[in-house]
């Protein structure tokens, strides 16, 4: 979307599409991440996946419903789909079906129909169900699964996969298949005393950090595939630039500073980018039309606060992640920035005052 | 000044100028006690109870009240009021007094019973006011108990847990697990949750007045039409 329209005179060419075909070409780049997310993590995560959409897609039509709207072409756009996709991806793969089900409920029925449909949510509705599950059900939310690919020995089929997804996971033994994030396990270790370079060893490669096999929520882990969507949507012109590079760049820069400072206490700024949710928070999360400020300027400063956010969190606070609830406080600024770096109003200064014009002389002769 | 019935006052209290759901008062307890539905009923009691007698005082006093300095007036009324609450609380329901302790005295500052004292008290006789005191008290109870009760149920899975310690033990049979097993979602438990399901009450609330509206409407219009038959 772009903030600064260009002042044109008529007439308008009109671009076609609209809202779904821009949610279409969010689920195309999100398509190679979440496949991979799904293939690593097997039958419970596809069952999941499922879940938590048709969920999405289901509460959004009663809550069409409930308040008289037409339920086709509100239903038709595909955000609902695409708030219950999020939400998948950043849940634990193996996590229980209630929690897909209570997720889409809060994301798409407190998290934006309250507010009034699609457009006047203040916050990113999968954000908003992302933090109220992790600090409803903080167990169920924080059990990570090695990744156990489809087809290789001891990875659940598909009667294991519904077993685990909707019966409790009865009769498997999920913690002796779960595993720590990177991110976790590199909090756990620092707040027992340990340096970092004792540390680093036991956490996956960088390799295997940027592919994404290793234990995460569903589609977060395979930052490069996250980033290939990501330049995907750049090419398409469906995000801008300033958001994604503001959020990485200004967790990167505080990483590396404190980095260098004390290499033994914070870890480097590869490891902020690829361990965690960083990619898909820069390039899918906070660069929510709705939830993000509308001008350039404006998403320069929302990006970086919201990096800045995600490594003080990560850092200091007591949540190893913090993509959520940075994006979360970083949306409540939203109209604060969006008040401070107005554009330039036509014909005015940018302190407000009218534009000085050459004093008009009478025009000469001819 | 017309005398108001005890009915308009009923419907005041209880419905239509309900303390949270039409005034939008008295959101600072509402929202800090009702994790439990034992709670709001224990704190709905004793502003009822302070609701009553500071109608009664203030009514009473009207006439010696100047009009310039009657809100400190008002205020050191209820405050005593309170304060004599507060003691009677801490001496015969002490396990309630250390759950809802804290927020007994915050009772002087909730704006529902000095708005009720200066908009009803202060005009009339001591009887209606200690009945507008009790309606207005009941419909607060009513929302209070209504809101712990929902955000219990999902919070916690049961009703009424340590209604023995409010009712005495003879009512302990109020206090039941809806669901057994039941690991509790945390954020109905918090603050956060009181907020959500206000909203939704309050959206419900406008809704049935929507749909009383639209009756009425269509019964008007039917009455019209068989005038002009």
């Amino acid at each position: 979307m772009s903030g600064l329209t260009p002042l044109v005179p008529a007439p308008f060419a009109h671009q076609g599409g609209g809202v779904t075909r821009l949610m279409v070409l969010v689920m195309v780049a999100l398509t190679p991440a979440t496949g991979y997310g799904l293939y690593l993590f097997g039958w419970p995560a596809i069952f999941l996946f499922l879940v938590t959409v048709l969920s999405a897609v289901v509460f959004e039509a009663l809550s069409l419903v409930v308040g008289g709207r037409r339920v086709g072409p509100f239903l038709g756009d595909g955000s609902a789909v695409l708030t219950g996709w999020i939400l998948a991806l950043t849940l634990p793969p193996w996590a229980p079906w209630w929690i897909g089900v209570v997720g889409a409920f809060i994301a798409v029925v407190i998290g934006k129909q309250v507010f009034g449909g699609l457009g006047q949510n203040l916050f990113n509705p999968a954000m908003v169900a992302r933090v109220a599950l992790l600090i409803s059900f903080p167990l169920e939310m924080t059990r990570w699964m090695q990744p156990l690919p489809i087809g290789t020995p001891g990875a659940p089929g598909i009667l294991d996969g519904l077993a685990i997804t909707f019966g409790g996971g009865s009769g498997i033994d999920l913690d002796a298949l779960s595993g720590a994030s990177a991110l976790g396990h590199v909090k756990t270790e620092l707040d027992r005393g340990l340096a970092l370079p004792d540390i680093l060893p036991s956490v996956a490669s960088w390799e295997a950090l940027g592919l994404g096999q290793v234990p995460g929520s569903l589609g977060e882990t395979s930052a490069a595939l996250l980033l290939i969507g990501g330049l995907f949507l750049l090419a398409t012109r469906v995000i801008r630039w300033q958001i994604p590079v503001a959020m990485l760049g200004s967790l990167a820069l505080a990483a590396t500073l404190t980095h260098l400072i004390d290499p033994a206490r914070y870890p480097d700024a590869v490891f902020h980018l690829l361990g965690g949710s960083a990619m898909l928070g820069a390039f899918f999360i906070a660069t929510d039309y709705v939830t993000s400020p509308v001008t350039a300027r404006g998403q320069l400063i929302f990006g970086a606060g919201c990096g800045v956010l995600v490594f003080v969190i990560r850092t200091w606070a007591g949540y190893p992640e913090g993509v959520a609830f940075a994006v979360l406080l970083m949306n409540a600024m939203v109209p604060l920035i969006d008040r401070w770096v107005r554009p330039r109003v036509f014909g005015r200064t940018a302190t407000g005052k009218p534009l000085s014009y050459p004093s008009s002389k009478e025009p000469s002769d001819g | 000044m017309s005398q108001v019935g005890f009915g308009e006052i009923t419907r005041e209290g209880l419905w239509t100028n309900n303390v949270v759901f039409a005034q939008l008062l008295a959101l600072c307890p509402l929202l800090a006690v009702t994790g439990t539905a034992t709670n709001g009923l224990g704190m709905g009691l004793a502003s009822t109870a302070v609701l009553i007698t500071s109608g009664l005082v203030v009514s009473l006093l009207r006439g010696a009240i100047a009009t310039d300095v009657r809100i400190p007036a008002f205020i050191l009324i209820i405050a005593t009021l309170v304060t004599l609450v507060d003691m009677a609380m801490n001496a015969w329901l002490h396990e309630l007094y250390k759950v809802l302790g804290l927020f007994i005295p915050l009772i002087v500052t909730n704006c529902a019973i000095l708005g009720r004292a200066e908009a009803f008290a202060s005009r009339h006789d001591p009887l209606r006011s200690a009945y507008d005191g009790l309606m207005m008290g009941v419909g607060f109870t009513l929302v209070l108990v209504l809101l712990g009760a929902v955000r219990e149920i999902i919070g916690a899975g049961t009703l009424f847990a340590d209604a023995a310690l409010l009712l005495g033990p003879g009512m302990a049979f109020l206090e039941t697990v809806l669901i057994p097993d039941y690991k509790g979602f945390l954020l109905f438990v918090l603050p956060p949750g009181a907020f959500i399901v206000l909203g939704f009450l309050m959206a419900g609330k406008r809704l049935i007045d929507f749909r009383i509206e639209r009756r009425a409407e269509a019964r008007r219009a039917a009455a019209a039409d068989a005038m002009e038959v």
